[in-house]
């Protein structure tokens, strides 16, 4: 680093608390662009305790060295990281005040998933009033979970009620300096969930951002916590199937799962943000550090992803697993159409003896988009016996997009079994005639045999889940074939 | 950025290597070095170099062989006889008295690259920018600035070879580390056909650097058959890199056999510029001791019909280190390609490492490619199942070892050299296993 830069990011350390900024603690929304004082605002806007402020400032002087990584297959103009907003509360003004207010061609997928009206409106953002009575559900659940002893809150309240847990296990899995969008979301991060699980329960229900959603916006730098204590299980559901109205074009958010001896957690994440047009025009960058930590002997982690919006994906949900005989899971399906990009994968470091991976990815890439599945099995000289299997497919529609396969493995431990398979391979046309002779159109045909194609990382999904990802598997290949 | 010392004397110098005061030659040697220097040697921090650290290399002041006094080798190690042309280079120099190139029939150049230039070379002013491996290549670069002597194979149209092509090379270094960069040439042109087997082999404990180029352009159905075995001593730096290029229906089968070196780095670039070309490349790599040996495959798709296949099998003894990194791509205009790698691989021991990057880059949807990557151990099953024969278990490890590498070795289409491969891997064998009883 050049001695002017590092001088520049000194000073800047030094530089503490300069602007007061608790004077705006009124202002709903932070100033244009960042430095240490929009950080400052956040946290006074939060009202969080003096640590978690040092922290976020440690995180932000970190960034300022960092620079954006360019290893992933995507291309985009670059981002003005000044040119954004870091802190907004939810605009209730400018929200539709119907659903006729709301675009036609959002509600034609709506009903095409088989969303209730009322579950429209909320996604939809339009403003809420008496009729939606997912508050009450939603009080209903809490009682359930506290009744276990599940905590179950946003990460802000979490910060207030429980700051032991959170200063125990906040960045011990993504450490604030682990990559430039992880760093970032670290400084300013806004909400997100924060699950713990006390030893030996298992939750009664999923978890999911579903009955949450419309209490808070979680916003762009979503941050979210689950531990799993010793002997416990918790499912849970992030997003949902149906397409999420944002005006934010840059996510980044952050997600540590922490699971301790005989524990295990189940993420399930079914992501539908705005792709942009069919021109390529808008859509969400969504760059997210996901990673969890097999902690304790024979826990387990298993990540399932069905990945179908935002026009670019950069993310790799990954376990470390530490506890011997500890598990981890990946199952991904990934959709691109138009001109969509998605860099995923995961990671699997097996550090423990007898530890076991298992990955399976599905690609499927339209139009003029790229696919990408990057993964990482390194088996450390410890791990030993660890097992690993990893099987990635990719398929082709149409001859103007991409498919890429890029595994890295990475053996030092002579017990261990690593295997890895791929293919690429395009719809055959004798299943596509098969379907369509059965009097199947052209999309419904394809519909079902990209579903085919996927069913193994499907069926992982929680029920209710796996069927509206069946039906937007199909929609989010539209226009792709004909 | 590490340079070594000797391209200080690039003016100095390149008047005294092959091809001499040539202009077109002068003008490809400055544009090489103006790419190293610009590019450095390769650090672990660029992707193509994540698993092979070549930074020892910067810290040794090795002088350019082809400069130096003359090193006589003590005595020729011993190279495997294929019957047939033989060109023998001692580092980067040619040595027509251990060599024999006689009886060429028509149509048939085969000789040293620093002969042919002296003579009728101005056809390599025209192939030897052509084919080069990417712009982006460091050692390539440093190799086209310091070219030395090395084989040049041209085939008039039709003209089919039927003795192999033995080029062989003997590394040594005696007082001081040496470098050399020998530029090897092998074009065939439409329907020709032709054997090449390369032996690289060493000796001496002081450190040498081989950083060869080797150009292979294949007409319209020509066919080439390419076996290396690379033998180096255990000291030396080992790099080589092939660029080869494939028009309509050319084929290329190809097998490289590692035995030894300290770091090894054998890059290849294959282009199917034409419709319905074939290539295979088959390898095994036999390390211990503390060796790096790293194949690295570059297969790019450009035209239909197009067929390639990868088998790399790898077994690493003691504190030895395995890379495999194939990239396939198959280009939007590539339809119908059928494309697939394999890299499997045995860690005998704690220390042994073994990484791999199986890479597809597809931009075609009629397409069939796969690629499947395997580590392990040898199959505690298959092994009781020996012993339980009454087999003992260093036999029945070797039984299991020998089969996992032939499924590569089985690949060599031609038989002669099949056996004598096999026969050399399974002395190589045998000396791991000692070191590895349980």
């Amino acid at each position: 680093m050049p001695t002017a830069a590092r001088e520049q990011i000194e000073a800047l350390a030094e530089r503490k608390y300069k602007y007061g900024f608790v004077t705006d603690i009124e202002a709903d929304t932070a100033p244009k662009g960042l430095d240490e004082s929009i950080i400052g605002f956040i946290s006074a806007k939060k009202r969080e305790p003096e640590w978690l402020l040092e922290w976020r400032l440690r995180a932000y002087r970190a960034w300022l060295t960092m620079e954006e990584p360019t290893w992933a297959k995507i291309h985009h103009p670059p981002i003005d990281y000044q040119d954004a907003y870091y802190y907004s509360a939810p605009k209730t003004a400018e929200r539709p005040k119907s659903l006729d207010e709301v675009d036609p061609k959002l509600l034609e997928t709506y009903q095409k998933l088989g969303i209730p009206l009322d579950e429209q409106k909320l996604l939809a953002g339009v403003a809420v009033d008496a009729v939606f009575d997912s508050v009450s559900v939603a009080t209903t659940y809490k009682k359930k979970l506290e009744d276990v002893g599940i905590i179950f809150c946003s990460i802000s309240d979490a910060v207030r009620d429980h700051p032991e847990l959170v200063r125990k296990y906040l960045g011990s899995v993504v450490p604030y300096s682990d990559n430039f969008f992880a760093t970032l979301n670290s400084a300013v991060f806004t909400d997100g969930t924060f699950v713990y699980v006390p030893p030996g329960v298992r939750s009664p229900m999923e978890l999911s951002t579903y009955f949450r959603i419309n209490a808070e916006k979680t916003g762009q730098f979503e941050r979210t916590l689950i531990i799993a204590d010793k002997g416990s299980y918790v499912s849970y559901l992030e997003g949902c199937t149906a397409p999420m109205r944002d005006e934010n074009q840059l996510h980044a958010a952050v997600v540590e799962l922490v699971a301790l001896d005989d524990a295990e957690i189940k993420y399930s994440t079914v992501q539908n943000w705005y792709p942009g047009d069919e021109e390529g025009r808008g859509g969400i960058y969504n760059f997210v550090t996901k990673r969890g930590a097999c902690r304790g002997r024979n826990s387990k982690i298993s990540w399932t992803q069905v990945e179908t919006g935002s026009a670019i994906t950069w993310k790799y949900p990954s376990c470390i697993l530490q506890g011997d005989n500890s598990v981890g899971e990946f199952f991904s399906v990934a959709i691109t159409n138009n001109f969509q990009q998605a860099d995923t994968g995961t990671k699997m470091i097996h550090l423990g003896r007898n530890t076991r991976s298992r990955i399976v990815s599905k690609g499927i890439s339209a139009g003029h988009a790229d696919n990408t599945y990057r993964g990482l099995v390194r088996i450390m000289p410890r791990a030993e016996g660890a097992r690993n299997h990893t099987q990635c497919d990719s398929l082709l529609i149409g001859d103007k997009c991409g498919a890429h396969t890029v595994p890295y493995i990475e053996s030092r431990n002579p017990t261990a079994r690593v295997e890895h398979e791929a293919t690429t391979s395009k719809i055959a046309e004798d299943q596509l005639f098969y379907a369509r002779s059965r009097g199947l159109s052209d999309e419904e045909a394809v519909a079902l045999i990209v579903n085919g194609f996927c069913r193994e990382v499907l069926q992982q999904l929680p029920m209710e889940f796996a069927v509206e990802a069946q039906k937007l598997v199909g929609i989010s290949l539209e226009g792709s074939v004909g | 950025m590490t340079v070594p010392a000797f391209i200080e004397r690039f003016d100095a110098v390149t008047p005294r290597l092959a091809g001499g005061g040539a202009d077109w030659l002068r003008r490809m040697r400055e544009d090489g070095l103006s790419r190293f220097t610009r590019l450095g040697l390769p650090s672990r921090k660029a992707e193509a170099w994540k698993y092979t650290d070549l930074s020892a290399l910067g810290g040794i002041d090795f002088a350019l062989a082809a400069i130096e006094p003359d090193v006589a080798p003590h005595h020729l190690p011993e190279i495997p006889e294929f019957g047939g042309l033989r060109l023998v280079f001692v580092n980067d120099r040619f040595r027509p008295e251990l060599s024999e190139v006689e009886r060429l029939p028509p149509g048939v150049v085969v000789a040293d690259l620093a002969g042919v230039l002296a003579g009728e070379g101005d056809f390599l002013a025209d192939w030897l920018p052509r084919l080069a491996p990417p712009e982006s290549h460091a050692l390539a670069a440093l190799n086209t600035a310091f070219l030395g002597d090395g084989l040049v194979v041209r085939l008039s149209r039709g003209v089919r070879l039927d003795r192999p092509i033995h080029l062989v090379s003997v590394g040594t270094a005696r007082e001081r580390p040496l470098a050399f960069h020998p530029r090897h040439l092998v074009l065939l042109e439409d329907g020709a056909a032709a054997t090449l087997v390369e032996t690289h082999v060493g000796q001496g404990d002081v450190s040498y650097f081989s950083n060869g180029v080797l150009e292979i352009g294949l007409g319209a159905g020509a066919e080439l058959r390419h076996y290396k075995i690379q033998d180096e001593a255990p000291t030396a730096f080992h790099v080589a890199t092939t660029a080869l290029r494939m028009d309509d229906h050319a084929r290329y089968e190809g097998f490289i056999l590692h035995l030894g070196g300290r770091t090894v780095r054998n890059e290849v670039h294959a282009v199917i510029a034409g419709r319905g070309g074939e290539m295979a490349l088959n390898g095994v790599t036999l390390a211990d001791a503390e060796r790096h040996v790293d194949n690295t495959v570059c297969v790019e798709h450009l035209a239909p019909g197009g067929r390639s296949r990868l088998l790399f099998k790898t077994v690493l003894g003691e504190r030895a280190r395995g890379v495999f990194q194939g990239r396939v791509l198959v280009d939007r205009a590539a339809q119908k390609t059928d494309a697939y790698q394999l890299s499997g691989a045995l860690l005998l021991s704690p220390g042994a490492e073994m990484d791999g990057k199986p890479e597809l880059e597809i931009y075609a949807d009629d397409v069939k490619c796969g690629h499947g990557a395997a580590v392990g151990e040898l199959d505690d099953q298959a092994l009781f199942y020996l012993r339980s024969r009454g087999i003992d278990e260093r036999a029945a490890r070797r039984v299991l070892m020998e089969a996992f590498i032939g499924e590569a070795l089985e690949r060599v289409s031609l038989e002669s050299v099949r056996e004598r491969l096999a026969i050399m891997a399974g002395r190589r064998l045998e000396s791991m296993g000692e070191g590895e009883e349980r």
